[in-house]
């Protein structure tokens, strides 16, 4: 069915300059899913744009028709006033229009060179490899000075914020075709502070030599910091446009249909006594490195900048935590991870079989896994954490980042873990969905459970009543209490601290 | 908008049963409506020996990409020889020759799994060398002689009950206690995790380790209980007994609906599988086919299933 032409209702009020992309009551179904339900979107040359709104609220999917990697259903797609018909990821390349995925999309076997060759054809010939390299690390170090960044390893071998400094570079890095507008969906998630605000200082400069940006994150601060308007998306429409410069953080949130609960938070720090039993407890490596504690009904925090070992000391501590507790020498544990591509879900599977796999033992019945108890635990728990999915069978796949992870969270929560630990598990999650996720944490502490949280959001270490901030490897300083504040945290990540 | 056509969509592991029937159809018009029961026991019969060892490889198959065992044929050999050894054709002895079959099998599954962990070895290379070995140990223990099996196991090899083979059905139980034990064993469930994502299983709380050795060993045995059982149905243990199932065991595995990216399993499948390859068999010799033709015929047949029946989407 080809629908008419759709006259379009509200145009912004001002526009300033010919757009660059401008589209048109376009929507995206997926089956019965309607994912877009009529959306225009324009973006002028050299604007920065804020999307927001909740998981699931058909954010990607716009990035998606746009960069050409989904096919619209119908709307019209105009690119410099010129009709766009058949669009793909090709075609958007030629235009120089680039993109960043959330799910990075840089192949894990090949080093920078190679990766940067796949989107630049004109590299090629003898010497391409050299000269590859060197246009990634121009561009590298324009937008991350002192990156240090090795060229020649392959991108597996690096870790996650070093691959999403590469998969940004890559998307403003230009040989023979400018660049002219680059999508962003949530390039901050992974990125350490300090990357985080060298990249939003390099799209300001970037949007004033004419680059475009389209920036998708769920850090309302960084779009108001950045952008010169914002998009709020609800349920597949788009609900309002406002001028960013004019607009609160708590304007913002409104908007996005969820209030942002004032921060309850209990400080702690004067009754001691209340603690349960200590449930970790790993003596320090060597010099300047704190030994962890952690006890029944604490909700401990790792911090400090991106890749300094934190990741490495929770892993450490969960398997510690799971040999202990298979020789019935400490309680059982968890761990919520916060890749959930590639750590976290089995993608064959269904929402309740996801949910469940971590409690199929508890699940048994004169010997095998009872389908009633199974079903009966996925649905209480995917009604708790109010998981978005038309049913509890259907594959986790189709369900969005936010919702799979809240999955994941169900997983250790249903499970008899008394100790869960968090890989930064919030990452690409909307400002709803967090507060709920935080209210449980802290309900579930409160009933004894013990967490112990890595995160790379500073606001979100808030939540925790004892922190440790690592430097370079080791846990280098204790923050509790009322000590607990974004200035004083990374005060202690550079190694301001004193205490 | 479009609606998706209302079509009837057939799960890719049906597509052997199908095959398979019309090929048991063109078969028995050729050579006449008598001829078709014995046909399909034939089947049936040598059928049950394929989906014993298939459903011991797709165990492994399930387990992780990459996992293979390519030592059934010899696991197979040597068991065979094991317990004809110990049995020595006394009818009394067959009890403990069963018993060192399977412990053959299980150890040899052990010993692959072992390699594969230990020197870190592709799971390929690993269970190959072994094979080797193994085949030494068979050629020691009975040389190129043929070792005969007691009595009683020529007998349950072919015994009906009511005109009914027993074997087939001993082997049709094992396909469901195998769909019971993917689908509501904590063993099963483990094991399709860790072969859909290791990292994730593990961090899940699913002990991958243990988990693929029971795997391997699960397999091994499978495979020594074939061998146990073939050699009551062929007349006794040769060296070669196992070489049709080494891609055999694969074939019937992947046709019959498994995923070999891992982390899904289909017991039932390989039942169509296996009947597909050896109606197929029965329907080519009955036409008189040349050696050649056959395994040309062959190899286009399961080319066109594969690329006929519709796949499950890929993660």
């Amino acid at each position: 069915m080809s629908a008419p032409t759709v006259v379009a209702p509200t145009v912004p009020a001002l526009e300033p300059s010919p757009a660059f992309l401008d589209v048109r009551d376009v929507h995206k179904n997926y089956g019965a899913v309607h994912a877009l339900r009529g959306v225009n979107f324009r973006i002028g040359p050299g604007e920065v744009v804020g999307l927001v709104g909740h998981n699931g609220a058909g954010k990607s999917t716009l990035m998606n028709v746009l960069a050409g990697t989904v096919q619209r259903s119908s709307g019209t797609f105009n690119l410099e006033a010129v009709d766009v018909t058949a669009w793909s990821p090709d075609r958007a390349q030629d235009y120089g229009l680039r993109c960043v995925f959330q799910e990075l999309s840089l192949c894990a076997n090949l080093d920078l060179a190679e990766n940067t060759r796949i989107i630049h054809r004109p590299l090629r010939g003898p010497g391409w490899r050299k000269r590859a390299g060197a246009v990634i690390l121009q561009t590298l170090d324009e937008i991350f000075p002192n990156h240090g960044v090795p060229v020649g390893v392959r991108v597996g071998d690096l870790p996650i914020g070093v691959r999403q400094m590469v998969e940004i570079a890559r998307a403003f890095s230009v040989t023979d075709t400018s660049v002219r507008c680059v999508i962003l969906d949530e390039p901050t998630s992974a990125l350490g502070h300090e990357a985080a605000e060298q990249l939003l200082a390099y799209i300001r400069s970037a949007a004033e030599r004419g680059i475009a940006c389209i920036l998708i994150t769920h850090r309302l601060d960084e779009i108001l910091a950045v952008c010169d308007r914002v998009v709020v998306m609800v349920d597949g429409q788009i609900v309002a446009e406002r001028d960013a410069k004019r607009l609160s953080r708590a304007a913002l949130v409104a908007l996005m249909g969820s209030i942002e609960a004032p921060r309850e938070r209990t400080i702690r720090e004067d009754e001691p006594a209340s603690r349960g039993p200590l449930v970790v407890d790993s003596p320090g490596r060597g010099a300047g490195d704190l030994s962890i504690e952690a006890a029944l009904g604490e909700i401990i925090g790792f911090a400090g900048l991106e890749g300094h070992g934190q990741r490495e000391r929770l892993r450490a501590l969960y398997s510690t935590g799971r040999k202990r507790s298979a020789h019935g020498l400490a309680p059982p544990v968890a761990y919520v991870a916060g890749d959930r591509g590639s750590e976290g879900v089995f993608a064959l599977w269904s929402v309740a079989d996801n949910l469940t796999i971590r409690s199929v033992k508890a699940l048994r019945r004169r010997g095998l896994i009872s389908s009633k108890a199974e079903r009966r635990l996925a649905q209480a728990w995917s009604d708790r954490l109010n998981v978005k999915t038309p049913s509890i069978d259907t594959p986790i796949l189709s369900l969005s980042g936010g919702n799979q992870q809240k999955v994941l969270f169900a997983r250790a929560l249903a499970s008899d873990a008394k100790v869960i630990f968090l890989d930064d598990p919030m990452r690409g999650v909307d400002v709803g969905t967090k507060q709920e996720v935080y209210q449980l944490i802290r309900s579930e502490a409160a009933k004894g459970r013990c967490f112990v949280w890595y995160t790379t959001e500073l606001e979100e270490l808030t939540n925790c009543e004892r922190l440790y901030v690592f430097r370079e490897g080791r846990a280098a300083v204790q923050l509790m209490g009322r000590q607990i504040e974004p200035s004083r945290i990374l005060e202690s990540s550079f190694g301001g601290g004193s205490d | 908008m479009s609606l998706a056509h209302p079509r009837v969509v057939i799960a890719p592991w049906t597509y052997g049963f199908i095959v398979a029937l019309a090929m048991w159809i063109a078969t028995t018009v050729y050579s006449g409506l008598g001829s078709a029961g014995s046909t399909l026991s034939a089947a049936l019969a040598f059928g049950a020996f394929s989906v014993t060892v298939g459903t011991g490889q797709m165990l492994v198959i399930a387990s992780g990409p990459g996992n293979i065992d390519l030592s059934v044929p010899s696991v197979m050999a040597l068991a065979a020889y094991v317990s004809m050894t110990i049995m020595h054709e006394s009818n009394s002895m067959t009890a403990p020759g069963l018993l060192a079959a399977l412990a053959v099998g299980a150890v040899a599954g052990a010993l692959n799994f072992l390699a594969i962990t230990a020197l870190r070895l592709p799971p390929i290379i690993a269970t190959l060398a072994w094979s080797f070995v193994f085949q030494s140990f068979t050629f020691n223990f009975g040389g190129e002689a043929t070792l005969k099996p007691p009595e009683i196991l020529s007998w349950f090899a072919v015994w009906r009950v009511g005109g009914v083979q027993a074997m087939p059905v001993a082997v049709m139980i094992l396909t469901l206690v195998m769909m019971i034990v993917l689908r509501r064993s904590v063993f099963g469930r483990q094991l399709l995790a860790a072969g859909q994502s290791e990292r994730a299983a593990d961090l899940a709380g699913v002990e991958v380790g243990r988990v693929r050795l029971t795997a391997y060993m699960l397999c091994g045995t499978a495979a020594a209980l074939t061998g146990f059982l073939l050699s009551g149905f062929t007349g006794g243990a040769a060296l070669n007994m196992g070489d049709t199932y080494l891609m055999e065991s694969i074939a019937v595995v992947v046709l019959g609906g498994t995923s070999v990216a891992g982390g899904q399993a289909n017991p039932l499948g390989i039942w169509g599988a296996a009947l597909f390859f050896n109606l197929m068999a029965t329907m080519l010799n009955t036409f008189h086919f040349e050696a050649g033709v056959r395994f040309l015929l062959t190899g286009v047949l399961i080319i066109l299933i594969v690329a006929i029946a519709p796949r499950a989407r890929g993660s």
